[in-house]
């Protein structure tokens, strides 16, 4: 059964790629906006840039797999095609697995393309190790989280929106737009519970920046994210066709 | 596991909050027949082929699909059937031949050979020319068929139609219940919903009637419509015609009579007897009898009968009129 499961997932997220990946959605929020906002960020203080990077290249992991969920769930849900996908000899998990596969790979193109020309332009230290054990957790953390948010409603638009919360959320609170430390008490608390802040701790690690945390802790914790969104979202997946 | 039956549903239930949608539904389907699920709107159709596909689960209840029990062993189950839902739904952006191409994958048709099915599917339904075309791009009876070849990708012992020739023309509809009745030739079981009562007679070994979540009856075609209580009528022309109706209705044998067209409809339970009866009349009168026709109960006949529905009204339900 887990060789029906992977072969499932595996072509889910192919098919997805195909499919999916020029939706005006996912090019939209997925592609142009990362980019706007990291072109906002470079014209305002180039100079600082620099440090800016970890919490941006975050940004890009963030929108671009929460983008791409909700074109992959969404488009599907809307269209009833998701259904073909339960019917098929696989697992209810694996098609979500599938379905949070296509918004990694998404995430993982867009993110290798801002990451790899970060590095090339600014030549930051970067420790490819830690990138690798950062980006990864964190690419399957934010896709589990797009699809998590993604299977509570039908619609493309409502998905984007629903996602917008927690996305602007975490950006405000993961300590790129204002250190943690300085942060009140209450707010400190809630930016620790929010798995961007353990991304951009990390990337601090990996591209030479002093983190505040540490990065065994920000991989183990991220990992931890992962069925956190994933279980919620399969059974919420399996109780909307039940 | 059990060779005998496809299909076994023990006192399907399903509720949906506080409604029930079927309730305590009890049937089997022997392999190789073509069984007919009939019933209006909202009778539990959709709902009891979304329960045996292993889509939705029952609220109670206990279903083997296949010989394998849905709750436990959906997997293996699901290899061995295909679903053809109510609306087409495969992938608009993928053309034909990659939407079969990806079923065939998510089926597990070893690699080698899934070009080639997907490319006889093609041919079988006449798409062969449409395989580089999106799906979008195709018509309704194009979709419906792609949608039902896509089922067939993995050669399955039994397949799941639903409404399958809803919104086809009159031509692709007749060559879709050919093709039908040639999966089943070919020893693969059929398990049907229509709206179409001409179709469920036409192609159905059995039928199930279902109303408001329960199976009412089940049988043939032929048996259902000896269930129902004998109206035949008789239809005739004489020359000269009779100027009053009221003649044939005093008839022996004859409760009811109406003008139709150029002649008369008898109604009357016992064929032999309202035929012998227009004989006589016409022999009494000096009438020769130019034209006569007899009808039989049909399947509309037994189901309006066995539910109170008229046929129509489901078909505007469906939006088909």
């Amino acid at each position: 059964m887990w060789k029906d499961n992977l072969r499932g997932i595996y072509y889910i997220a192919l098919k997805d790629m195909k499919t999916y990946y020029l939706k005006p959605p996912a090019v939209s929020w997925g592609i142009v906006f990362p980019v706007a906002w990291i072109l906002a960020f470079y014209l305002r203080s180039p100079q600082d840039f620099e440090k800016l990077l970890p919490g941006l290249i975050a940004m890009t992991v963030l929108f671009s797999t929460t983008a791409a969920e909700a074109v992959v769930i969404n488009l599907e849900l809307r269209l009833g095609s998701l259904e073909r996908l339960l019917l098929a000899p696989i697992s209810l998990p694996a098609v979500l697995l599938g379905k949070a596969l296509g918004g990694v790979i998404f995430g993982l193109i867009m993110t290798g393309l801002v990451t790899s020309s970060s590095i090339l332009l600014f030549r930051p230290q970067v420790n490819m190790l830690y990138l690798a054990l950062i980006l990864l957790p964190s690419l399957l953390v934010f896709s589990s989280l797009g699809a998590l948010l993604c299977v509570m409603v039908k619609e493309v638009f409502e998905a984007q929106t629903l996602l917008n919360f927690p996305r602007f959320l975490m950006i405000f609170l993961c300590g790129v737009v204002y250190p943690i430390s300085a942060m009140p008490v209450g707010l400190m608390h809630l930016a620790y519970l929010l798995p961007l802040t353990y991304t951009v701790d990390g990337l601090n690690y990996a591209l030479g920046i002093n983190g505040n945390i540490n990065i065994v802790v920000d991989i183990i914790l991220l990992t931890a994210f992962i069925p956190i969104f994933i279980f919620p979202a399969a059974k919420l997946l399996a109780k909307r066709f039940a | 596991m059990d060779k005998t039956f496809a299909i076994e549903a023990l006192n399907l239930t399903k509720y949906y909050g506080e409604t029930l949608a079927v309730d305590q539904v009890n049937f089997e389907v022997r392999r190789g027949e073509i069984f007919g699920f009939l019933g209006p709107n909202g009778a539990g159709k959709t709902t009891t082929i979304r329960m045996l596909s292993g889509l939705s689960q029952p609220s109670a209840g206990a279903i083997r699909v296949l010989g394998y029990d849905i709750g436990s062993e959906i997997v293996e189950a699901k290899k061995g059937f295909g679903v053809v839902p109510e609306y087409s739904n495969l992938y608009g952006e993928l053309t034909a031949q990659d939407n079969l191409i990806f079923a065939a994958q998510l089926y597990g048709v070893p690699r080698q050979q899934r070009k080639r099915r997907a490319e006889e599917l093609l041919e079988t339904f006449g798409l062969l020319e449409k395989k580089d075309a999106h799906f979008a791009t195709l018509s309704k009876g194009m979709k419906r068929s792609l949608t039902i070849a896509a089922a067939l990708i993995h050669n399955p012992q039994l397949i799941f139609l639903d409404e399958p020739t809803v919104a086809l023309d009159v031509v692709n509809a007749r060559s879709l219940r050919s093709l039908v009745r040639e999966l089943n030739r070919r020893g693969v079981t059929v398990f049907l919903t229509t709206h179409y009562l001409e179709e469920a007679a036409m192609l159905c070994d059995r039928i199930a009637i279902l109303l408001q979540g329960r199976i009412i009856v089940i049988d043939t075609p032929d048996n259902l419509k000896q269930r129902v209580k004998a109206e035949h009528a008789c239809e005739v022309r004489f020359a000269p015609m009779p100027t009053e109706v009221m003649e044939l209705e005093g008839l022996e044998s004859v409760y009811r009579v109406e003008r139709s067209g150029a002649g008369f409809r008898l109604y009357g339970e016992s064929m032999p007897d309202i035929v012998q009866a227009v004989f006589t009349y016409a022999s009494q009168k000096g009438l020769e009898i130019v034209f006569i026709s007899t009808t039989s109960p049909t399947l509309e006949d037994a189901f309006v009968q066995l539910t109170g529905i008229a046929p129509e009204v489901m078909l505007v339900e469906k939006g088909v009129k």
